[in-house]
């Protein structure tokens, strides 16, 4: 009796089934994955750039506390997707091996200022909003490490846009000076924000091929109209103007009308030569280079520690000291020493 | 999972969550560390910052012992018509109950 | 979005156990005296989260990211209710804003106050030269202050005995991740351990100084609302002691005669004016502002 033994990928693609790490896919399949998780991973990390600047500027505690709650939890995300990438077997320490070198890519948004306080709110509404419209779908992609990883991050990325948007309404309750500030960083946000969904489906390189693998669920078009269609009456509520002459209700068709970003630019960016491209990565790459003696330590240490788990009766004293301090360090978890 | 240790970075743990007492301990992704002191730790760090368990483990990726997805069938298939093991499988008389 | 509720979901109880805390002064307590304590104390935790986010971004690995995030969020969860403590307690301390400014008191006290009226410990303002001294400095300050709280949570001040109780678990943590990166450091590579010993080294005259008596501290712990570092300083050594030798590192003699005034006087280090320019700079402009 001829059996098929395996679920070929293109019948678990049919059924709408979830592709696994170690299922047969085709190789055109997992590196297309690999770059857009490692891309995804590589936007979440140089993305707490461009606002963990102001950690340290936070104009109120509570705003300190949420904004480093939120760079963290972006530090957080570009964990999951590494680890989503490591399913397939790109390492971690790999791939940021390329994003140093410039041959992957980050989300061109990063590569923007942010000048002004205000600008941690925007990011968080526009950003982060056109980033959830983006990623929700993401959700139910075809590759299931992927898929779970976005579970979490869109839910860690609701309380992101949420505070943005509740920073610069409070802004816009306060002063002359705070609600100019507000406009003046959505007038410089907006385009950038709609370029996030990528060029048009007519331009996109990959945007049909990771649609027919089910990477992608929806054409960058449909997004970017979702997103206006969404911001559009947050932005009235917030009394702010979005910058576009051509964005007006389309009553035919039931969603606005708006205007074609530059999408000249939006290449410049992406090519790296955005306004901040430079600084961006020469800011990771010294944190990469700063901690090199970290792991290097820390590896070293796990090595004497497994060493010694593996035989210690042939292993000289001074070698057996991990096993020792592992000790000492037990002692310390406990709770606190003084119970009464 | 990694099955091998790369040379240029720490190891890879998987992270498992009790989200409270009386559930099982659940997948929630993986960290990386140089032990596994360590790696609870960063588990922490990273999984549990909302509320989300009351323990954890880690298990090196490297300990961890996958079946092949290629043996599904030999492996899964032949308990899918074991219909006899499930309770609907059996006729009761109407009016009978608690059974 | 349905779709997200499955599979994974948020804890659900978040509680404030701050949030019904007697905020009267006890009686017999001098207001003045419990809000330079207290002011102390949240200065100590305001001032190290404001050195420990510098990290997010910039630490060897995610993880350490993450993990020092937490630490800073900690501290400034624990800074926050101590200024409000110091505010409701000697209301003079808080200053002047221009009249009808929205700025709640822990901010004005944050945000407005020059480097003099800090009361910090010299320890946690310096910037970390590397990750060791960011191990190191978060080894000593939360094996002082974990001693401390575990004494506070008895205090007459039901608010200092209710942060203490909230912060003892989150002190323990920071002791215990430090300490665990302390040995990973001190037994690592031949850098590691030169850059741990100097890390030591640098720091440990600002621990021993953080562990002197302030004058505040003693009439504090009198009148049953705070804790004298005198007292926890048995306790810290026991800690600190066996974690260093088995690591290997012997701290510096510490026969230093005491400066003249340290942080609890609002003496400071020349890095800490710098530190309070980039922290106060956004606050500062907008007095009127809303955030």
């Amino acid at each position: 009796m001829a059996q098929q033994t395996v679920d070929t990928f293109e019948g678990l693609l049919a059924r709408g089934e979830r592709i696994e790490p170690g299922d047969p896919m085709p190789e055109a399949y997992r590196s297309a994955l690999v770059r857009q998780m490692a891309q995804h991973a590589h936007s979440e990390v140089i993305g707490m750039q461009p606002e963990g600047a102001w950690i340290g500027r936070a104009p109120s505690l509570r705003r300190k506390a949420v904004l480093l709650a939120k760079v963290q939890d972006e530090a957080g995300h570009g964990l999951y997707l590494y680890a989503a990438c490591e399913t397939l077997g790109a390492q971690r320490a790999e791939l940021t091996r390329l994003l140093l070198a410039g041959a992957q890519k980050y989300s061109s948004i990063f590569a923007y200022p942010t000048p002004s306080y205000a600008d941690v709110g925007t990011i968080g509404w526009l950003v982060d909003g056109a980033a959830i419209v983006n990623q929700v779908p993401l959700c139910r992609t075809s590759f299931g490490p992927y898929a779970r990883a976005m579970v979490r991050v869109c839910k860690e990325e609701s309380f992101h846009q949420r505070q943005g948007f509740e920073l610069l309404w409070t802004m816009m309750q306060g002063t002359d000076v705070q609600r100019a500030l507000v406009q003046e960083s959505v007038d410089r946000f907006w385009w950038p924000a709609l370029m996030m969904f990528g060029p048009p489906d007519a331009d996109s390189a990959h945007s049909a091929q990771s649609m027919a693998w089910g990477i992608k669920r929806h054409g960058n078009d449909e997004l970017r109209q979702r997103f206006v269609d969404m911001t559009v009456p947050q932005a009235e509520a917030l009394g702010v103007t979005l910058p576009d002459p051509d964005l007006r209700w389309n009553p035919e068709r039931g969603s606005h009308d708006f205007g074609e970003p530059d999408w000249a630019e939006f290449r410049e960016v992406l090519a790296g030569r955005g306004p901040c491209s430079t600084e961006r990565l020469a800011h990771r790459q010294r944190a990469h280079d700063d901690g090199a003696w970290v792991r290097e330590a820390a590896r070293a240490y796990a090595e004497k520690s497994s060493r010694v788990h593996a035989d210690t009766s042939t292993i000289p004293a001074s070698v057996v000291e991990p096993v020792e301090t592992r000790r000492v360090a037990e002692r310390l978890t406990t709770r606190s020493e003084e119970k009464r | 999972m990694n099955d091998q240790p790369h040379t240029d970075e720490w190891a890879v743990y998987e992270v498992f969550v009790r989200s409270r007492r009386g559930l099982n301990h659940v997948h929630v992704g993986s960290v990386h560390a140089p032990d596994p002191a360590l790696a609870l730790r960063h588990a922490r760090d990273v999984y549990t910052r909302r509320n989300e368990g009351v323990s954890l483990w880690v298990v090196p990726a490297a300990a961890i012992t996958a079946s092949d997805p290629g043996e599904k069938e030999a492996l899964f298939e032949p308990s899918a018509d074991k219909v006899f093991r499930h309770p609907t499988a059996y006729q009761v008389p109407e009016g009978v109950s608690h059974l | 979005m349905s779709l997200l509720d499955d599979g994974w979901a948020f804890g659900a109880e978040f509680a404030d156990p701050l949030a019904s805390l007697d905020t009267s002064i006890p009686d017999g307590v001098d207001g003045a005296l419990l809000a330079a304590y207290a002011l102390g104390l949240a200065d100590d935790a305001l001032v190290a989260a404001q050195r420990m986010t510098w990290w997010c971004s910039r630490a060897p690995e995610l993880e350490l990211d993450l993990a020092w995030a937490n630490v800073a969020l900690d501290l400034l969860g624990q800074a926050r209710p101590l200024l409000v403590r110091a505010a409701t307690a000697e209301p003079a301390l808080v200053p002047a804003l221009p009249a009808g400014s929205p700025i709640p008191a822990e901010d004005a006290l944050a945000f407005f106050r020059e480097p003099a009226g800090f009361r910090n410990h010299r320890l946690v303002e310096g910037a970390d030269a590397d990750f060791a001294q960011a191990v190191v400095r978060l080894l000593l300050l939360s094996t002082t202050r974990l001693a401390v709280f575990e004494r506070l949570r008895h205090s007459r001040d039901q608010v200092l005995a209710g942060v203490a109780a909230k912060g003892v678990p989150e002190l323990a943590y920071h002791r215990d991740l430090a300490a665990q990166w302390f040995l990973v450091l001190a037994g690592g590579t031949e850098e590691s351990r030169r850059r741990t010993v100097a890390a030591v080294a640098a720091l440990w005259p600002l621990h021993v100084e953080a562990l002197e008596t302030h004058a505040v501290e003693v009439a504090a712990a009198r009148a049953g609302v705070g804790a004298d570092p005198a007292d926890v300083r048995e306790q810290v050594a026991a800690v600190l002691g066996p974690l260093l030798e088995t690591a290997g590192v012997v701290p510096p003699p510490s026969g230093r005669a005491r400066p003249a005034a340290t942080g609890r006087d609002g003496a400071h280090t020349a890095e800490f004016a710098p530190l309070l320019d980039e922290m106060q700079s956004v606050a500062r402009a907008h007095p009127m502002g809303r955030w």
